[in-house]
């Protein structure tokens, strides 16, 4: 009971605008009943992606290595889980597949950015081009898939009012993955010994290694698991938000969860809250241009969520601090 | 700084008369030793029980590039003892004991702990044998807390993989009542004064079952009363049974704590002696390899005009608070005016607001003609005022440029250095040439970058730089922190040399023996303004000390 006051007490501010923010909605569905659920169900959809590519971000970050590679990761999977589906007729091998192909492609950004020491922005940049020539070249047209992700309730939860039936209710299971995802880095990287040693590399990696732990191998490690988790980002847009692969589909959702990361100050939840934001920034651009009462052009509408990244940015940056060591190889004493 | 803020607190100790100041820092040092103050139960410095040989080094050899860091060292660390290294910046000293701790792998030679000298892999192999270390730059990381960093490495858990924090409260608080090292286990690293994170750094070291401890330059950060309570804890440690290899460039912590002393120059071993049959002029001539000149040679000064005039001057500090309030001041050409006080007192934002890079609240400051009031930091150099700022990484050199650039940092665009615009790279060298000569700036040639150097050349950089263009006013702040004797020794000849040409110079020191050697006059301050000034034959160490606290 202690306890759990003390933690109120630490994150008062964030506990005070998730209720504002709750209870706002609950407001807004009660006034415009017709249209909130499905504007919510829109944002969740939306952001689904993003906060699973910005859980890429953090862990990379968090461990010290910047990966703007994120979007070429997502691609490169969504092109693998999409065609070997199609090719193999197994949806789960698709999953699969392209999961896979998001460990090998966070395992490129771990060799070149960590253990080579390459430039880590540039490593991303590199992995990024890789991935648009890759899945531009193989492109071929005219397959679909043999499935679908399967869509779950969860017992419970989604009796919960809107909330239940925007997160929990006939969602796919790629969307329950992603809260679930958040939850366990959150608790991973601030409650585990794996987190703290993770913090640590990244904030400080030299207090990291006299304390016996193996900075390099630690990083390489993270880079390249928090990779699947790009990768189920990919098969997501391939193959749950849509069911066809088009070139260059990420469409900068991996740069834009580097924002997220950013205004959720490399926190998982905070993170997470900010993509369900971003997502319904768009959702409501999206409405606007549908009832397009306002006369207010559509293009206009339709800069809503970068206009909206760019002022949250704005307010967040200086208010938060990126980890300490963030894009800084680490070299030892005498090497 | 340990030696002189210390001191006042002694009222029975007999002081050394003031006006003889022929009289040496270090062989003040040495008469200060005697009478080392420290609380009863500390000083009971007696030996504790000296046991068989814990650590064995042989032969060990290191280089970088062509540079010889260490060669052919041997030494040994008896089971409760303690043992210092000396020696001057860059003598080796951080090399080997990078090497005892597994951070840097030998060319050649052995270590060997405990009887064990297979090779140490790595800090953790070094850990598991029983060698802990404090290191020179704290290894904590500044975001987390005590407790987190304590455990950092050895963490105990619940389950496997919850991070059991409670344990690691309860082993904090346990390790510093057993050691009297008080410190807040929840308290984080970033927001405690740097004495404390240190007694985080040695109760780390602690944490894990430890039978040598190595502490480098352990007391550079620290402040008197810090020093005394850390030789204390070392001594006790020692006491029962933990051997100890600690570094220090101050000669009076080597006599106060040590048993047995190994002087370092040029990475090699150049003596093993024991504290007790050593004083404070032999080991300094061992560290340097000659006769260190014990007192600064100079001739009374013969004041002119006033070059700097300072009146009622109000600046305030980061925070926004009121650092220097109301401070007038005037320093003549041709005379030393060393500004006392401790640390904190108004002293940073007075020399910063004097040159240029701090805003003036209000109040007047004029150098010459100039009004410096407003003047930026372009224009107080070329006004005449030599600066040696006192954080030296941050304000006194850029690490990445070449020494020859740095030693024109000021005057690059103008000729000599730069025509029409572009630069002449041959006046830029023949200018550091004959300026690494002149002050004996010791590197491998003028386009080392001098972040490489060690802490006693880059100042001598500094010095060089801002002595070259004979200012009308020299300006130095803590001139000798973190400096070599070798190196103090010269410095204080050329602040007195400049002073002979006919520079005013204004020393702001936090050691009282260096002002009270350097200065002809003293002005003593606390809480931002002048509480008094003095001439130095006037001066008293005790006088000054009680005026340094406040009490006036």
């Amino acid at each position: 009971m202690e306890r759990l006051s003390t933690w109120a007490s630490k994150n008062r501010t964030p506990l005070v605008i998730a209720a504002a923010v709750l209870v706002a909605a609950y407001a807004f569905n009660l006034v415009r009943g017709d249209i909130a659920p499905s504007m919510f169900g829109a944002a969740w959809g939306y952001a689904i992606p993003l906060v699973l590519a910005a859980l890429v971000g953090v862990i990379g970050e968090r461990s010290g290595v910047v990966n703007i590679g994120i979007e070429g990761q997502m691609l490169l999977a969504a092109f693998a889980g999409f065609f070997v589906a199609a090719v193999s007729g197994s949806m789960i091998v698709g999953v699969l597949a392209g999961i896979g192909t998001g460990l090998v492609a966070g395992g490129f950004l771990a060799v070149t950015a960590v253990r080579w020491r390459m430039d880590q922005i540039i490593a991303g940049v590199v992995l990024n081009i890789i991935a648009t020539g890759l899945t531009s070249f193989y492109l071929v047209s005219g397959q679909s898939l043999p499935g679908v992700i399967p869509n779950v309730s969860v017992p419970l939860l989604s009796q919960i009012p809107l909330l239940g039936e925007v997160f929990f209710s006939g969602r796919s299971v790629i969307a329950l993955i992603a809260i679930l995802a958040a939850v366990l880095v959150h608790l991973a990287l601030f409650h585990s010994r794996w987190g703290l040693r993770t913090r640590a590399v990244g904030e400080y990696p030299s207090a990291a290694d006299t304390a016996g732990i193996k900075v390099e191998r630690l990083r390489m490690v993270n880079v390249t698991l928090a990779g699947s988790l790009a990768g189920l980002a990919g098969v997501y847009l391939s193959m749950d938000a849509s069911s066809t692969f088009e070139r260059e589909m990420t469409a900068g959702r991996g740069f834009l969860a580097l924002a997220i990361m950013i205004m959720g100050a490399w926190r998982p939840l905070r993170a997470f809250s900010m993509a369900l934001f971003f997502g319904f920034v768009n959702a409501t651009a999206s409405q606007l241009q549908q009832t397009g009462g306002f006369s207010i052009p559509p293009q206009l509408t339709a800069t809503l969520p970068y206009v909206a990244t760019l002022v949250v940015l704005a307010v967040a940056a200086g208010r938060v601090r990126p980890p300490g060591a963030v894009g800084q190889p680490y070299v030892k004493k005498d090497q | 700084m340990s030696e002189s803020t210390s001191r006042p607190e002694s009222e029975g100790t007999p002081h050394p008369t003031r006006g003889d100041t022929s009289q040496s820092h270090l062989a003040d040092i040495a008469t200060t030793d005697a009478a080392l103050e420290l609380p009863p139960e500390q000083s009971g410095f007696g030996e504790g029980v000296i046991g068989e040989v814990l650590l064995d080094i042989e032969g060990l050899s290191k280089s970088f590039g062509s540079v010889h860091a260490n060669r052919d060292i041997t030494l040994n660390v008896r089971r409760g003892e303690i043992v210092a290294l000396l020696g001057e910046n860059g003598a080796g000293k951080s090399t080997l004991v990078n090497q005892i701790f597994g951070l840097i792998t030998p060319d050649r030679g052995t270590v060997s702990v405990k009887g064990d000298s297979t090779p140490i892999k790595d800090p953790r192999d070094a850990i598991r044998r029983g060698v802990g270390m404090v290191h020179q730059h704290f290894q904590l990381v500044p975001v987390m807390t005590v407790a987190e960093n304590m455990v950092l490495g050895h963490e105990s858990t619940r389950a496997g993989v919850v991070l059991d924090l409670d344990s690691a409260r309860r082993m904090v608080r346990e390790l510093s009542e057993k050691h009297g090292l008080a410190v807040d286990p929840d308290a984080e690293v970033d927001d405690l004064p740097v004495g404390t994170q240190q007694r985080v750094e040695i109760l780390k070291a602690l944490s894990r079952r430890v039978d040598l401890l190595i502490l480098d330059e352990p007391t550079a950060v620290l402040t008197p009363q810090e020093t005394d309570e850390l030789l204390g804890v070392m001594r006790e440690l020692a006491n029962s049974g933990t051997s100890i290899v600690f570094i220090t460039h101050k000669l009076r912590e080597v006599l106060a704590v040590a048993d047995r002393v190994y002087v370092l120059r040029q990475g090699e071993v150049v003596g093993e002696v024991a504290t007790k049959e050593t004083d404070a002029t032999g080991l300094a001539t061992m560290m340097v390899g000659r006769e260190v000149v014990l007192s600064i040679d100079k001739e009374p000064a013969t004041p002119g005009e006033p070059v700097l005039e300072i009146e009622d001057l109000h600046v305030r500090d980061d925070r926004g608070l009121a650092a220097v309030d109301g401070f007038s001041l005037t320093v003549n050409a041709g005379e030393i005016v060393g500004v006392a006080g401790v640390e904190g007192n108004g002293q940073r934002e007075l020399v910063e607001a004097l040159a240029g890079m701090r805003k003036v609240v209000s109040g007047r400051m004029r150098l010459g003609d100039l009004d410096l009031t407003t003047a930026n930091p372009y224009q107080t150099h070329h006004a005449g005022l030599g600066h040696v700022p006192e954080d030296r990484e941050k304000h006194g050199i850029v690490g990445s440029y070449s020494i020859a650039d740095n030693l024109v940092l000021n005057e690059f665009d103008q000729a000599p250095y730069a025509k029409s615009g572009v630069r002449q790279f041959d006046a830029v060298r023949e200018n550091a040439e004959r300026l690494r000569e002149e002050f004996d700036i010791r590197s491998s040639g003028v386009f080392q970058t001098a972040g490489s150097l060690s802490g006693g050349n880059k100042q001598k950089v500094v010095v060089a730089r801002e002595m070259a263009f004979k200012p009308k006013l020299l300006m130095a702040a803590q001139p000798t922190r973190g400096v070599d004797v070798g190196s103090i020794e010269f410095i204080h000849r050329r602040i007195v040399e400049a002073r002979d040409e006919g520079a005013g110079v204004l020393l702001v020191s936090a050691e009282l023996d260096e002002i009270l050697s350097l200065s002809d006059r003293i002005a003593v301050v606390h809480g931002g303004t002048v509480v008094a000034e003095m001439r130095v034959e006037d001066a008293d160490r005790t006088e000054i000390g009680r005026l340094m606290a406040g009490d006036h």
